[in-house]
């Protein structure tokens, strides 16, 4: 690990300067800090941030939620307002990571975080995210993790967070704070495909600043979970996964929220299965029939086409599981 | 920054021996060692702290089972390290020393959490329980999960154990043991490469009944 300075910030006006100043922002430190001992990432300087007051959850007109960038995600995944209004917020940081690290890493880290492609942290192996220009060891290599949605001829990497597929099926906006001032973000604007630019993951300007992340409101009742698929039960990352939301009045779909992980270079939303499901009313062919567009655009490398039948197969799991809460299936 | 988008070395399809050639095993190598950092030719590196005159090492005072402590450390130091270096309390155990496998897990202000991914510098005030403070009394006295773990034969090589142990507490305090099930999924994050789980969970389950 590279010898870095390390400061405590206690308020965001503290927070900004130190991060003007070329500071490194560090929150729960889960993956910096083990980015570091790889020499993955190297800061000159760390800017403590878990001081600074942005550890609440709180309600916002109309039903939606604000969560602080410095909850972590232990506690946001047992906070009440987030098990009741959002499942499948609860749900995807629950199946993140293991206990002691839930305990550690925060909201805004968890967004903010790098991706797990071997390659990237493996500093013999080429890679574009890590040392722009290199070349991407995993394209011609072994990528039965990679992604089969978002890649370029740059990079393959998927995005790992659970939770950002919660996130992104709900909508949600990430508040950002930096010398320019506030700003709010589409978290589907915020987190980069790679394109021609892999090195950038996040569209954070220098020395910005998460503050929140912002769930809007969504027409109740609202139905909601998270299914993750992996090589193991637990502690470990998805190869495929699904968060969906439904709303039914009257039987009738009126909305579909679902997004799916573990498949795309980011989050990747799935407008192609809801707009199969709006105006629908529950059925298992209707599950089925939604899921088939669930991998629309796929391009799978050498080892992992599987992929996109089972992120089908996820998908159509979880509308049936969520589908049947939110008001059975014929 | 970079102005032109990044070429890729290696075409789509390209065999994976291609990938780790001689010629770029080389490159990468001698990025690594000029200079101790791999810079492409188009990244500015970041100013050295050293060359900023800013400090590498801090002082940090921190009360570690029950007892005061103050330490100058670098930056760099992990819990992990601070606990079985500094202070001989090698209770706590490295294994992985990335967060993967749970051997280092200790209490932080009451939450288990990785040592080895906790910077020391950081736990200014903080409360650390470690292996060594859960039954200070003596060797006679054990916590009732320590107990447990005998009584159920959940351990071989032991190296995991403090880890599991220390997980297992927090995995009691947050009441994440009301079947074999839960307790398995909220001790996921301890590894234990002698294949004890089926006793470990019941160690769990006989300490949550009795504390």
């Amino acid at each position: 690990m590279h010898p870095f300075s390390y400061t405590k910030v206690s308020d965001l006006a503290g927070a900004l300067a130190a991060g003007r100043r070329g500071g490194r922002y560090l929150a729960g430190g889960t993956m910096l800090v083990d980015l570091m001992r790889e020499s993955v990432e190297r800061p000159s300087v760390l800017v403590d941030i878990s001081a600074l007051p942005l550890g609440e959850i709180t309600a916002t007109a109309g039903g939606g939620l604000r969560i602080g960038a410095l909850v972590r995600m232990a506690e946001a995944a047992a906070h009440p307002s987030v098990r009741a209004a959002f499942p499948v917020i609860s749900q995807a940081l629950e199946s993140s990571a293991s206990a002691q690290l839930r305990n550690m890493a925060t909201i805004g880290g968890n967004i903010m975080q790098r991706t797990r492609c071997p390659y990237f942290r493996d500093v013999t192996a080429a890679c574009n995210k890590r040392e722009p220009g290199a070349g991407c060891a995993a394209l011609g290599g072994f990528n039965r993790a990679h992604a089969i949605l978002g890649a370029s001829e740059h990079c393959a990497a998927t995005h790992p967070s659970d939770v950002a597929v919660a996130f992104a099926a709900l909508e949600a906006n990430v508040h950002l704070l930096g010398p320019d001032g506030e700003r709010s973000v589409a978290l589907a604007d915020f987190l980069l495909p790679p394109g021609g630019t892999p090195q950038r993951e996040q569209a954070a300007r220098p020395g910005e600043l998460i503050t929140a992340v912002e769930i809007p409101a969504h027409p109740r009742p609202l139905r909601s979970g998270y299914l993750k698929v992996r090589d193991r039960q637990s502690y470990e990352f998805a190869l495929t996964s699904a968060a969906v939301a439904l709303h039914l009045r009257d039987g009738v779909i009126h909305q579909a929220k679902v997004a799916a992980g573990g498949v795309g270079t980011v989050p990747w939303k799935l407008p192609a299965v809801e707009r199969l499901l709006i105006g629908e009313r529950p059925s298992q062919a209707l599950w089925a029939e939604a899921a088939e567009r669930a991998a629309d655009g796929a391009r799978p490398l050498e080892h992992n086409r599987f992929k996109i039948e089972l992120l089908k197969r996820t998908v159509e799991r979880q509308l049936r599981v969520v589908g049947d809460l939110a008001g059975g299936t014929a | 920054m970079a102005s032109e988008p990044p070429g890729s070395r290696v075409p789509l399809g390209a065999e994976p021996a291609s990938l780790f050639s001689r010629r770029t095993f080389i490159a990468t190598a001698t990025a690594v060692t000029v200079g101790g950092v791999a810079v492409a030719s188009d990244v500015v590196p970041e100013p050295s702290p050293q060359a900023t005159g800013a400090p590498v090492s801090g002082r940090v005072s921190l009360v570690v089972n029950g007892e005061g402590r103050t330490a100058t450390i670098d930056n760099r130091t992990s819990l992990l390290d601070l606990l079985r270096e500094r202070f001989g309390l090698t209770g706590t155990k490295k294994g992985c020393d990335a967060g993967a496998c749970g051997a280092c897990t200790v209490l932080v202000d009451g939450r288990r959490v990785n040592a080895c991914l906790t910077l020391a510098v950081r736990l200014e005030g903080a409360e650390v329980t470690t292996i060594e403070g859960l039954a200070p009394g003596g060797d006679d006295e054990l916590h009732p999960l320590q107990q447990a773990f005998i009584e159920q034969d959940a351990f071989q090589c032991g190296y995991c154990t403090p880890g599991q142990i220390m997980s297992g507490i927090g995995c009691i305090q947050e009441g994440h043991t009301r079947s074999p099930g839960e307790i398995r999924e909220w001790m996921s994050g301890n590894i234990c490469r002698c294949g004890c789980y089926v006793n470990i969970v019941k160690a769990v389950e006989q300490a949550a009944g009795t504390t």
